[in-house]
């Protein structure tokens, strides 16, 4: 049990609520020259990502979720990533992957929109929804074949 | 229904505050709570009778075995066993199945011959037997539900026109809470020529089970969704049934000698018992069992179903809410979705409220598909649960429903 209940106006921030309701960059993109899926089999939340390199710069980022299979916190955290990473670096991309990471464990915010998710920090069953898109992101990155799950990446 | 007031100072989990709120369990289909006989009955194994069963030639072994042995009687009576040899411990109904399809399935299962499912079926009664099939060329085949969430009579009816070696399906669904008419599927699938199995997991803590009625050949339960510890549970079977059967695990206690390069086996149920087992978990599990039956089952069970045709229907009166499973024959389970706010979302909402509900996809993929949504909240319902319970989580659930700004 923890001293300080977390308040769940934290965890569902105002900027969360409305990614999950009007998610960003919610397609498929056609011109995609690399893909991932990601999983999380302990909840069935499932991601396509779609990423568009030119060179090592993310041109055009997109995803996807089956219906209903998105909770907010993964649809949120899906659609305000796609919005940080697009016209990025690669290396960029992924230093913001370690930034959110960082936060989730305990770190510092991360920067920017990013810094809504610190509220997820007080909820650790939540921290696998949240860490979802950047999993899918960095195996797109990779140009890893194999999908990406929550159980196999080993800091979920 | 039950004087929950006398119930619930039983269970000392019940006394904790969550996030400065009483705490509203309904999760029960999931894990049920432990009262204070059984805890109480696990501490005093181990403060007085702590010993290997079956083994020792003096008197603390001799108690020891005695604990355990009651245990097998105990459990034999609650499900009307057809001897206390047909009752088999195990770790609970995963491992039960996994025996059942690893020694009579790996015997009697060959190349071109089908075993039989449910689209209802719980995780635990599919892969055991995807995995035997896999082994052995043999074919799967899963029996349809209707809309409303009942195991679809007339598909399982086509299903037996394949002669099936066996017939597995859940006594009652742990996603949709479906009572399902066990006796009748066990009699149609017997007249196939076909050897049943009944997943009772979410059946023998909520419902009075007489395996001689239901006259299935295998009944698979687990103990700690009866108030008894994890890591208890049992494989009631038809003797003959088990004295043809390989052993599961070789080790020692189910051997009755061993030479060099072969042993023969002891007598049932021991057969299946290789290695210590778990005595702290039958002891238990007897406990339980004693708690339950001073209750008496068919109490239980009606308390239970009014618990569950009351939130169905306060529930439904959520504008956005979908309630799923039968409108009857449904035990105290009750999955739901409301609007679009995902069951992870609803669950973290509820917690904050003390509400402990289960959301995802429940070990039932292949159902969840066929209902056509990726996971459902779930409420469940136990002996100490209350109508208190019951405004919680309508109250937990509409204030989900302002945060989010559910659409009306």
């Amino acid at each position: 049990m923890s001293s300080a209940p977390p308040d769940l106006s934290e965890l569902y921030q105002q900027v969360i609520l409305d990614h999950n309701r009007n998610p960003r960059n919610f397609k498929r993109v056609e011109s995609a020259n690399r893909k991932a899926e990601g999983n999380n089999p302990l909840c069935g939340d499932r991601i396509q990502l779609y990423v568009q390199l030119d060179g090592d710069t993310i041109s055009d980022v997109g995803f996807q979720m089956p219906q209903g299979s998105g909770c907010a916190i993964s649809k949120a955290s899906a659609s305000l990533m796609t919005e940080a990473v697009k016209g990025k670096r690669m290396g960029d991309a992924e230093a913001m992957f370690e930034a959110f990471r960082t936060m989730l464990a305990g770190g510092a915010n991360a920067p920017g929109k990013l810094a809504a998710f610190s509220g997820v920090r007080a909820f650790p069953s939540r921290i696998k929804c949240a860490n979802l898109a950047w999993h899918a992101l960095h195996a797109a990155l990779e140009g890893s074949a194999e999908p990406v799950t929550t159980e196999s990446a080993k800091d979920f | 229904m039950l004087d929950t007031a006398r119930i619930r100072p039983d269970f000392p989990i019940l006394g904790r505050q969550e996030n400065g709120q009483r705490l509203v369990y309904l999760d029960n289909a999931a894990t049920s709570q432990k009262p204070r006989k059984v805890i109480d009955a696990i501490v005093h194994y181990y403060t007085f009778h702590n010993a290997n069963v079956h083994r020792g030639a003096y008197a603390l072994a001799v108690e020891a075995t005695d604990a355990y042995e009651a245990a097998r009687t105990a459990v034999a009576r609650f499900v009307n066993a057809w001897a206390r040899e047909g009752v088999v411990f195990t770790r609970g109904t995963t491992e039960s199945i996994n025996l059942v399809a690893a020694s009579w399935g790996r015997t009697n299962v060959g190349r071109g011959d089908t075993v039989v499912v449910t689209a209802m079926d719980h995780h635990s009664n599919i892969v055991p037997w995807q995995i035997l099939c896999q082994e052995k060329g043999a074919t799967l085949r899963m029996v349809e539900i209707t809309a409303d969430g009942r195991i679809d009579l007339a598909d399982f009816g086509r299903a037996l026109e394949a002669k099936p070696k066996l017939v597995a399906f859940p006594c009652v669904s742990n996603s949709l809470g479906t009572v399902n008419p066990a006796a009748q599927l066990i009699k149609l699938a017997r007249a196939a020529g076909a050897v049943t199995v009944v997943d009772g997991a979410q059946s023998s803590p909520h419902l009075r089970v007489d395996v001689q009625v239901l006259d299935c050949d295998f009944y698979a339960l687990s103990g700690h969704k009866m108030l008894a510890p994890m890591g208890s549970g049992a494989l009631i079977a038809k003797p003959a049934l088990l004295e043809a059967m390989p052993p599961y695990h070789g080790g020692g206690e189910m051997i009755e000698r061993v030479w060099d390069d072969r042993s023969s086996w002891n007598k049932i149920p021991h057969k299946f018992e290789g290695g210590t087992p778990n005595v702290e978990a039958a002891v238990g599990l007897g406990a339980a069992i004693a708690y339950l039956e001073k209750l008496g089952m068919e109490r239980v069970a009606a308390h239970e179903q009014e618990l569950a045709r009351i939130a169905v229907d306060r529930l439904s009166q959520i504008e956005g809410v979908t309630v799923y499973g039968p409108p009857d024959h449904r035990a105290g389970v009750v999955p739901f979705t409301y609007g679009d706010i995902h069951p992870h979302d609803l669950a973290t909402i509820l917690d904050k409220d003390g509400v402990c509900i289960r959301a995802g996809h429940h070990c039932t993929q292949p159902l969840m598909r066929r209902l056509g949504v990726a996971a459902t909240a779930r409420a469940s319902f136990y002996i100490y649960n209350d109508l208190d319970d019951i405004d919680a989580l309508v109250t937990a659930v509409r204030k989900a429903g302002e945060l989010f700004g559910v659409p009306a």
